[in-house]
């Protein structure tokens, strides 16, 4: 069963911007509401295949995406 | 009819904006930013999209900084009243539309000291004029970059340089240029540029924008609006992060949509497509105007130097009655008057009568062109 993380931004317009980045390299990703246990930011937050994790990570970094913070979700992926 | 008032918003629209800002209603209708689901986030990626495609148009790298707002006033407005602290200089030029006048004439009253630099009767700015004006506090060099009287185009390049020596920042108002001429912010050295969506860049009225400039400190800048952001919302302090520092309250989703269809109809065609076009329009214009003996047009009359707008005035008629006359009898659509702009009629020499103003835009056609000279020749005479 695939473990999936999640990446917590500030902005809505980060989101926006890591998910083209993502997307356009190829890593399977999908926009959900903020889980309330890690935040209440933005209400938008980036989930991924928690396998990806220090690949998501980088592409973020290199571009200058600011994020807040990356999570491990449970078992439900929520 | 025979639309001759692209300089006040043009029209027609592409069928194509009409359609985006429809579509974005139907199906991507959420709040952005506000909410997780998906006609929020569908939402929200409309706008980021058009943030990124203006961004690449206009020739700044971080799309963050493209901030939207109602209109090009309103951009000016945020970029003067977040920028200038009393104490601080201001150049200007004595073209400019009152939406660069008035706020800096309020400012004036809190303690800015302004330099209003003279141009020359057909609309020129001589950099060396601006460069004479510079003081040892000038904080700010605000310009139009073509007249939306004239029509003449600011060397705005070389002003840009005068303002970086003297360690200040340039705005240019781009209200009649942008979606008309090529505009790339770095190259031109340009700090702030203020547009709006509703004329050259064929969208809806009711948005614009003012673009950052890559290089430009956005910490020393405050917001003229503070509130929700959709970020940060356990703050009860305005949030420092773009776009969101200088965007409160829900967006204008539609508006958006459609300017980033206008964007990208543009592209599509070329902006020197468009340019050409406008130029022989210009040309066609200017030469039969002066044709008419009773006509004195006002301007460079050189479309290279020039976005697509013609002024004149006819000797022993007011502009009023050319304007009416016009509509009535031949449905040529023009705009009389002073065009919010007092102190380009007085450097031009139209003050305060006005004049009347004639812009063509990207759907006008040599035959329109002709067909409104015809119809101003006879009103001219009779």
């Amino acid at each position: 069963m695939t473990q999936y993380g999640v990446v917590l931004f500030h902005t809505t317009s980060a989101v926006m911007r890591a998910e083209k980045l993502l997307g356009k390299e190829g890593y399977s990703i999908k926009l959900i509401p903020t889980p309330r246990q890690f935040s209440s930011d933005c209400g938008i937050a980036l989930r991924f295949d928690w396998n990806h994790g220090e690949m998501v990570k980088s592409v973020l970094d290199e571009a200058k995406v600011e994020f807040d913070a990356i999570h491990l979700l449970d078992s439900k992926g929520v | 009819m025979i639309y001759l008032d692209n300089a006040a918003t043009s029209w027609p629209k592409p069928p194509e904006v009409l359609k985006a800002m429809t579509d974005v209603l139907e199906h991507a209708g959420g709040n952005p930013g506000r909410s997780g689901h998906r006609l929020s986030i569908a939402a929200a990626r409309v706008i980021y999209d058009t943030r990124e495609e203006i961004a690449r148009f206009l020739g700044i790298s971080d799309p963050l900084r493209v901030i939207f707002t109602g209109n090009a006033t309103h951009a000016i407005n945020l970029a003067l009243k977040g920028i200038l602290r009393p104490g601080d200089h201001v150049v200007t030029s004595s073209i400019e539309h009152n939406a660069v006048m008035r706020p800096l004439r309020s400012l004036e009253k809190q303690g800015i000291h302004l330099s209003m630099v003279p141009c020359t009767r057909d609309g020129r700015l001589d950099v060396r004029d601006v460069e004479m004006a510079i003081k040892s506090t000038t904080r700010l060099i605000v310009v139009a970059h073509a007249s939306n009287v004239v029509g003449t185009i600011s060397p705005v390049a070389e002003i840009a340089s005068i303002a970086h020596q003297a360690g200040a920042l340039l705005l240019v108002d781009a209200a009649q240029t942008a979606g008309a001429i090529a505009i790339d912010m770095k190259a031109m050295g340009i700090d702030l540029l203020a547009f709006t969506g509703h004329k050259e860049l064929q969208g809806p009225p009711g948005i614009g924008g003012l673009v950052i400039g890559d290089n430009v400190d956005v910490s020393k800048i405050e917001p003229l609006m503070r509130g929700g952001t959709g970020s940060r919302s356990e703050s009860e302090e305005q949030p420092d992060d773009l776009p969101d520092k200088f965007e409160s309250g829900t967006a204008n989703l539609v508006g958006i949509a459609g300017l980033g269809a206008g964007l990208r109809w543009i592209m599509d065609r070329g902006i020197d497509e468009i340019r050409d076009h406008m130029k022989k329009l210009g040309q066609t214009l200017i030469d039969g105007l002066s044709a008419i003996s009773e006509v004195k047009v006002y301007g460079a009359l050189d479309p290279e130097r020039s976005v697509g707008i013609v002024s004149f005035t006819v000797t022993g008629k007011h502009v009023s009655e050319i304007g009416l006359r016009l509509d009535e009898e031949y449905e040529v659509l023009s705009r009389v008057g002073l065009h919010c702009a007092p102190a380009a009629h007085k450097t031009i020499g139209s003050f305060p009568e006005g004049a009347v103003r004639l812009a063509p835009g990207f759907f006008t056609t040599m035959d329109d062109i002709r067909e409104a000279i015809q119809a101003i020749s006879k009103v001219v005479r009779s």
